[in-house]
């Protein structure tokens, strides 16, 4: 049971960076183990895409695609994974804590009796018992959790365990699968935005609240967040007024991010707004009220209206850019 | 048809956390109870599907896995308008053994639909509902916005990367809920609470379910180092120290 398996999942047949992440992370935890570190992959994805997670210390990739892998599905996924972890023997299951490890890890924990730690921080701290952290209310503090079962499910937050390049040779196999079951479920209609930067894989992210005053003053951010590839968000307020859409919102209630650079614009850094970007790597705060709550949470601020101070900020933004 | 809810009672989550001082646990003297925000919200949306369903929902049940102690969560939940409560005895040790000991107690009661929260606010633990739908051996829809019922179809828009799918189950099936499901919780109202005291709050013993994972240590968060502050009239400076200081662009 030295073998970790890694669920490496697509978004349209591509492998996003938080995957290369749990790549990483899989492999030294299989390295701390002595076993191999396996990848699955369910859905079409190219095999040039499939060889990338080579890079990162994987030495074999399990792969099913067909009808029951095409669009995503509890059931047949969850099987599949568990069905994976028996065959190479792993110990150790990883996912990256997405949606869809939150629709399945649990599913294949109960399969495997395995105990599950859902928004890993980094790595165990011990193997034996079997140690590893994680935050506890949204990040007020941290916690170590023991995994007493021989089997382990770990889903890793997001930015939270650098790439680690260590070339492997990759192998492709196609795992034997099931044939179709009946499923109770349709999918039948799916809604995406495409070309635009998702929150949760975004680098930096660019967030307006309550101080930005109304709908129409949101042109100097979505122009920050042009300059530097960046997402924009919001506070709860900004969406619950219809200022910007319910996607943006981020926080307790929201989408939880931890991008590098985050900037809180016009945002008094409400506890609850604090729950879902504490993870942020650094944050930038420009606000009006010099006592407001955001500065303590923020690395860089500005005392100052965002109206007045952001066009400036854009300009000396566009000429960095432009100078390097 | 016939609903559940599965209620988990947390610290209310402006709560201060304080660790015990060899940091073993937290303290939660003088903390104050609530009904998880997300399955105050699920709730929320059962009663609301049930008080338009024209009878076709019979009942909204809710049930916790916990000690006596939960019993002032559950008599609110009951308060809001759920129609009757099962405890099932045992301190819930970790998601694994809730989900367990929930499928024990509920496994015989045909259900048609399952509601549970995407998360408990205190262990952030993301698995209860998923773990409870494979010990039932039941579909499950994870990451819901949007939950209706139409004649025999109950319809769902699911989370997605980038946007969200719309899907069209059958009963049985747990729905894992999170934003979107309800716009407001419900607060109770005065009869509602009269009437709380005489609905049916049943224990049920628990069947000793193990579980699989246990929190032994607990660190506060790094102190943050001071905000560094720049004047107004000179954005360059911080776009300088953004790229020479922090290295992040
Ligand atoms: C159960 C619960 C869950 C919640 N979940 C969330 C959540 O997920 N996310 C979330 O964001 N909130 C959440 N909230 C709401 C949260 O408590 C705050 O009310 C909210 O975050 C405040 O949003 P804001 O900072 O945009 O607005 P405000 O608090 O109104 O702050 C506006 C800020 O802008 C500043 N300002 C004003 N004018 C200017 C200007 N011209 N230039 C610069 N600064 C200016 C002000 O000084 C102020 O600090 C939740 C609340 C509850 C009770
Ligand atoms: N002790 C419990 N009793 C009943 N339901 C629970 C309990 N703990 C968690 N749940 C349910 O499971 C969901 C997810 O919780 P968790 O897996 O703990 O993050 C919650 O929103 C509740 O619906």
């Amino acid at each position: 049971m030295n073998n970790v398996l890694i669920y490496t999942e697509n978004f349209d047949g591509k492998f996003k960076k938080s995957i290369y992440e749990i790549a990483s992370y899989g492999s030294e935890i299989a390295r701390q183990l002595g076993g191999q570190a396996i990848a699955i992959s369910l859905g079409d994805v190219a095999e040039g895409e499939l060889k990338s997670l080579g890079t990162f210390g994987i030495s074999k990739v399990l792969t099913a695609s067909g009808d029951l892998f095409d669009t995503f599905q509890n059931l047949p996924y969850a099987a599949a994974i568990a069905q994976a972890a028996n065959q190479e023997n792993a110990g150790v299951i990883i996912f990256s804590a997405s949606n869809i490890a939150k629709a399945i890890a649990p599913r294949v924990s109960v399969k495997l009796k395995a105990g599950m730690v859902f928004a890993a921080t980094g790595l165990p701290s011990n193997l034996n018992p079997f140690t590893v952290p994680k935050k506890v209310f949204h990040g007020k503090a941290f916690a170590d959790v023991v995994v007493g079962s021989e089997r382990k499910i770990i889903s890793l937050s997001q930015n939270s365990f650098g790439l680690r390049e260590h070339p492997a040779d990759i192998v492709i196999e196609a795992l034997p699968t099931e044939t179709s079951t009946a499923s109770a479920i349709r999918v039948i209609d799916t809604q995406k935005a495409s070309g635009k930067i998702l929150l949760n894989d975004a680098e930096i992210i660019v967030s307006g609240g309550r101080g930005l005053k109304s709908a129409d003053n949101w042109q100097p951010i979505e122009e920050l967040a042009e300059i530097l590839g960046a997402a924009t968000a919001c506070s709860r307020p900004v969406s619950d007024e219809g200022w910007r859409p319910h996607s943006e919102h981020v926080g307790q209630t929201g989408k939880i991010v931890a991008p590098n650079l985050y900037f809180a614009l016009g945002i008094s850094g409400a506890i609850q707004h604090l729950a879902g970007v504490s993870s942020s790597k650094v944050i930038v705060a420009i606000n009006t009220d010099k006592d407001a709550p955001i500065f303590e949470a923020a690395d860089y601020g500005i005392v100052g209206d965002v109206q007045k101070v952001l066009p400036q900020l854009n300009d000396a933004f566009r000429k960095f850019k432009a100078e390097n | 048809m016939k609903i559940l809810v599965c209620i988990s009672n947390v610290p209310d989550t402006t709560t201060r956390i304080k660790l015990s001082s060899d940091q073993n646990a937290i303290d939660l003297s003088n903390v104050q109870w609530i009904i998880n925000p997300w399955d105050e919200l699920a709730l929320t949306r059962a009663l609301e599907l049930k008080e338009s369903s024209g009878g076709s929902i019979e009942s909204v049940s809710i049930i916790h896995v916990g000690n006596a102690g939960s019993e002032a969560t559950l008599r609110k939940a009951l308060a809001i308008g759920a129609d009757d409560a099962m405890r099932v005895d045992a301190a819930p040790a970790d998601a694994y053994a809730v989900a367990h000991e929930i499928a024990e107690a509920v496994k015989d009661k045909n259900f048609d639909l399952i509601l549970c929260g995407i998360e408990s606010s205190d262990y952030n633990g993301s698995a209860m509902g998923g773990m409870l739908a494979e010990f039932l051996n039941m579909e499950s829809v994870s990451s819901v916005s949007k939950l209706e019922i139409e004649g025999a179809e109950i319809k769902l828009n699911r989370e997605i990367a980038g946007g969200y799918e719309v899907i069209a189950a059958q009963a049985p099936v747990i729905a894992i809920v999170q934003k979107g499901i309800a716009i407001e919780p419900r607060i109770p109202s005065m009869r509602g609470i009269m009437m709380a005291r005489k609905k049916p709050l049943v224990v049920v013993p628990a069947t000793g379910a193990k579980a699989l994972t246990e929190f032994v240590h607990y660190t506060p968060p790094q102190p943050k180092a001071a905000c560094k502050m720049i004047a107004a009239d000179n954005p360059a400076e911080l776009v300088n120290l953004l790229h020479n200081e922090a290295k992040i662009i």
